[in-house]
């Protein structure tokens, strides 16, 4: 199942069944619910962290995935994973289900992640190149040869092997422990990789430069990227096509230029608004979302961004707006304001143009 | 084409390239210029090798005794340290004393040491209906004072070396375990645990690799910290006639048989419990020292 | 907060029931017929089953363990088969002894500990701060009973200037409030206190240190207060802990006061305890270690409370 190439010491990433054309992965209906105790004598809440999530990931394309803190982002990326239990939907990777055609194990050779925090992601009491090599070794690979691609890796991620691969995590910057964590996904040829707010923790220089670097590798091993961020510009400087997430759910996704460009869903809009500028000519005014997040836990009825929506009618809060195809090039929405023919006194009628 | 990094991180690279530096080299190094510890350290082994070497010391029989000789003071010719209520040598009493008060006093700290770590990753790794189940037992045991839960589990078992051994280790096994899932716990929700299960790694071989290192160390502290208390209870089981029997030599026991003779011969009746005092001031003292030495960030 | 309490009280019932069961299988474990003491060394075989049947020991142990706990909830523990008298009664009395004892090393413990930590605290990594620290670990390694015995030869035998056991003139187990009685008290008392104080000192020591590192301190100098007001924000910051520190060992004082009391032959319930165990007078050791393990759970449990109330951030699940 995996060899070892002899020219260049990698694992063989494992292979494409599905042709050019099949998504890498695709996701239906993903759902997690955590119940949170409520005390001796209270019935017990659930905090609805992903709900309903359907998207597709095609081959060798980058996937950004945004919202705010606690919108579902990094829970989502731990259930495509698997390093959560799911309680309803389904991960398709490249056509099929995880089971008797595709082995868990078989899974996380086609897919890796790279975690936020740089320093807790790697085992202190490891050298880098342990580190980098454990994952091959669990696969298969004899100690010597994973450590030699150890060091080819350090390498391609921008780390002269000599100097790094025995140092120790504490030993070297967060720039480079970010380095570090992507060889150690890249180790065992996965063919999709989840970036979780990867360059989130580094400073704006070392950042340009690590997703510089994610750009290059992408290019270099035909990776295909999903990546999570809270900031909007390098979201739309790493992806093709982006995900907007709200309280556990899609509320729109597009092309990255389309959805910037043209926000269909009020809270996208904001977003956009909000992000502090640069030009002084178009300041940014006052913050056009008001109040605070409301609690995951049980969440408002009908659509979730309805309390702190400006558009908002009473058809809102009665039921959940379904992410919607707005005719042009795979831009979704999921409110009723961009839906035709929804009722909402703003939307286009059936069969219309778009606004 | 790679990007020109920046220039810290060029600086950085261009450094030549270190020796490794070990996690526990870095422990090592750091004990050994600490030197209280070394003192300290200094101190125990002294007293180990007396007390393992102590046949072929040319000290007089521990077990042999003259009641004319008896409650000599410190100082007599021929008796170095006095003699105790039954006329046998001290020094040879307290150095051949060493041997069972060791064992009685350490041996519990690493057999709970061994029973409470496995229970405590288990019970920390897994989570969950065992983690609950493995540590509510736990807190039962948790929920009598040491003293009185291993004097009531000797006086249940009867006197003897063995039951105090046992009663010790069932004194100790719940505080460890308590450390040990805490701090498993604690590793277990880290990343870089989440990324070897990601990599498609078995439980045992991310106990093994991940976890074990992380855990050892901070669970290790406390135990060297227990074995401090566990000399003092031995001892004290000892001293209520719980634990060693006579006429073995034993600090606790020896304290215990020569009280009545403070009357007389003060001095000598206080020496037993010198050593216990020493032996625990020492092993806390280093435990300290050892877990400065272990604090990655200071 | 009347929720946490009602909580905490309930994770305790199943605590409280583990330990009867733990303290009524002890004395089962026990090698030999428990009936060993109360007969006679020719007794006759009807005797002994008489006995047996008195006694209850020819029911099925899980049978037992429900009689004894029923009767035990009603306060009948039985009778010391040594003196005959009621264990609940005998048991209460002892244990006023060793509250008188335990409150009186408390109060040392705990104000020379808190002394000191602050001190070293204060001072940090000087010289001040080695010698309290030195004290703090001297009284934490010490073996109590040695140190008892220490003082009794100094003070005792070399001086002369306090007696040597017992807890009043005559050797009376009534306990009163009068310089004839406190003498008796302060060796006993000093010995005890000595680990508690360690173990306050290092505590208050590390907890001083980190408070007054932190920057909300710097803030409050920079605006201009003096170090008394700065002091009793280290003071507010580091009493719940430390009061905590201190409720837990007045636990340990309590239930693990045999040691001392031995030393000093002070009538309290460690004494009991020791001729419990070696008169093998099942009912008054079974009695003794369950109404000492209880008071323990108790403390532990007000201790709690009383943390969380103090302090809203230690309120857990």
């Amino acid at each position: 199942m995996s060899q070892t190439d002899a020219t260049t010491d990698m694992l063989e990433p494992i292979e494409d069944r599905g042709g050019a054309a099949q998504p890498l992965l695709q996701v239906n209906s993903l759902t997690k619910h955590f119940p949170v105790r409520g005390g001796l004598f209270a019935k017990s809440k659930t905090v609805r962290a992903v709900d309903d999530v359907s998207f597709t990931i095609a081959k060798s394309e980058t996937v950004g995935i945004v919202g705010e803190s606690g919108c579902g982002k990094s829970t989502t990326a731990r259930l495509l994973m698997h390093l959560m239990k799911r309680d309803a939907g389904d991960i398709i990777y490249d056509g099929i289900q995880v089971g008797r055609a595709l082995s868990l194990r078989e899974l996380r050779r086609g897919m890796q992640m790279v975690f936020q925090d740089s320093y807790a992601s790697l085992n202190p009491r490891l050298t880098v190149e342990e580190s980098i090599a454990f994952g091959p070794k669990v696969h298969g690979m004899a100690d010597a040869a994973a450590r030699s691609l150890a060091r080819e890796l350090l390498g391609k991620v921008g780390l002269r092997p000599e100097t790094f691969a025995n140092r120790y995590p504490h030993e070297i910057s967060g720039g480079q422990r970010q380095r570090v964590n992507i060889a150690r996904a890249l180790a065992l040829s996965p063919r999709l990789v989840i970036l979780d707010e990867a360059v989130s923790a580094l400073d704006k220089s070392v950042e340009a430069q690590v997703l510089n670097l994610l750009v290059d590798l992408k290019r270099e091993f035909g990776l295909t990227y999903l990546f999570i961020s809270h900031d909007l510009n390098v979201v739309r400087y790493i992806s093709d096509r982006v995900l907007v997430m709200y309280l556990g759910e899609v509320v729109e996704l597009g092309p990255v230029d389309q959805v910037w460009d043209a926000p269909a869903h009020p809270y996208t809009r904001a977003l956009l608004a909000a992000m502090p500028s640069s030009d002084p000519d178009h300041r940014t005014e006052t913050p056009p979302i008001s109040g605070d997040p409301p609690n995951p836990i049980d969440p408002p009825p009908g659509c979730r961004f309805h309390t702190r929506c400006p558009f908002a009618e009473p058809l809102c809060a009665q039921a959940t707006p379904k992410l919607t195809d707005l005719g042009r090039m795979g831009h979704q929405a999921a409110c009723y304001m961009a839906i035709p023919g929804s009722g909402h006194s703003l939307a286009p009628p059936k069969g219309g143009q778009s606004i | 084409m790679m990007s020109i990094p920046a220039m810290t991180d060029m600086a950085l690279q261009a450094a030549p390239a270190t020796k490794a530096r070990g996690y526990w080299a870095t422990v090592g190094r750091r004990i050994r210029r600490d030197k209280v510890s070394m003192v300290c350290a200094f101190i125990l082994a002294l007293i180990f090798l007396s007390a393992l070497l102590a046949p072929w010391l040319h000290l007089a029989d521990p077990y042999q005794g003259s009641m004319i000789r008896r409650l000599r003071h410190i100082g007599t010719p021929n008796y170095p340290l006095g003699t105790d209520e039954l006329g046998r040598d001290m020094l040879a009493r307290l150095i051949y004393g060493g041997r069972l008060s060791l064992v009685i006093g350490i041996l519990p700290v690493i057999l709970s040491f061994v029973i409470g770590t496995t229970l405590g990753l288990i019970a920390g790794y897994v989570g969950g209906r065992i983690n609950t189940a493995i540590m509510r037992t736990v807190d039962v045991f948790y929920a009598f004072p040491s003293v009185l839960l291993a004097i009531a589990i000797s006086g249940a078992l009867g006197a003897g070396i063995v039951n105090s051994i046992v009663s010790l280790t069932i004194v100790f096994v719940p505080q460890i375990a308590r450390v040990a899932e805490s701090v498993t716990t604690g590793v277990r929700n880290m990343d870089f645990v989440e990324a070897a299960r990601a990599s498609g790694a078995g439980a045992f071989t991310i106990m093994r690799v991940h976890m074990l290192g992380n855990v050892l160390g901070p669970i290790f502290v406390y135990a060297t910290g227990l074995i401090s208390v566990s000399m003092i209870l031995a001892a004290g089981l000892s001293f209520l006639g719980l634990g060693t029997k006579p006429p073995e030599p034993e600090w606790g026991l020896m304290l215990n048989t020569l009280r009545t003779a403070i009357y007389v011969n003060p001095w000598v009746a206080a020496l037993p419990g010198a050593m216990i005092f020493a032996v625990s001031i020492c092993f806390n003292l280093l435990s300290d020292g050892m877990r400065s030495a272990m604090d990655i960030r200071s | 907060m009347l929720v946490y309490i009602a909580r905490r009280i309930v994770y305790v019932i199943p605590i409280v029931i583990s330990v009867a069961l733990v303290c009524f299988l002890l004395v089962h474990i026990t090698p030999g017929d428990p009936l060993v003491a109360v007969l006679p060394a020719d007794a006759s075989q009807e005797l002994a089953q008489q006995l047996r049947v008195a006694y209850g020991f020819d029911r099925p142990l899980p049978v037992q363990f429900a009689l004894w706990l029923w009767r035990a909830v009603h306060g009948d523990l039985g009778n010391s088969i040594a003196t005959g008298r009621p264990v609940l009664s005998e048991v209460t009395r002892a244990v006023g002894n060793t509250v008188t004892l335990a409150l009186a090393a408390a109060s040392i413990g705990f104000t020379l500990g808190l002394l000191l930590g602050l001190i070293a605290g204060y001072f940090r990594d000087t010289w001040v701060d080695k010698v309290a620290s030195s004290i703090a670990i001297a009284g934490v390694s010490l073996p109590h009973y040695w140190l008892g015995m220490v003082l009794v030869i100094i003070f005792s035998v070399q001086l002369s200037w306090l007696p040597a056991v017992g807890a009043g003139p005559g050797g009376s187990g009534q306990w009163a409030w009068d310089w004839e009685h406190i003498r008796y008290l302060i060796l006993p008392a000093i010995t005890t206190a000595a680990i508690p104080m360690g173990i306050v000192t290092r505590t208050v020591r590390a907890l001083t240190g980190d408070i007054l590192s932190q920057d909300f301190v710097e803030a409050l100098r920079a605006k201009g207060l003096r170090e008394t007001g700065v002091f009793r924000h280290v003071i507010k910051n580091a009493a719940p802990t430390a009061l905590a520190v201190m409720g837990l060992q007045l636990g340990y004082m309590l239930g693990g006061s045999i040691l001392i009391e031995t030393v000093f032959s002070w009538p309290g319930s460690g004494f009991l305890l020791n001729s419990a165990i070696f008169q093998r007078d099942l009912p008054l050791l079974q009695g003794t270690i369950l109404v000492l393990a209880l008071f323990f759970v108790f403390l532990n449990l007000v201790v709690d409370i009383a943390q969380a109330s103090i302090d809203p951030r230690i309120k857990r699940g």
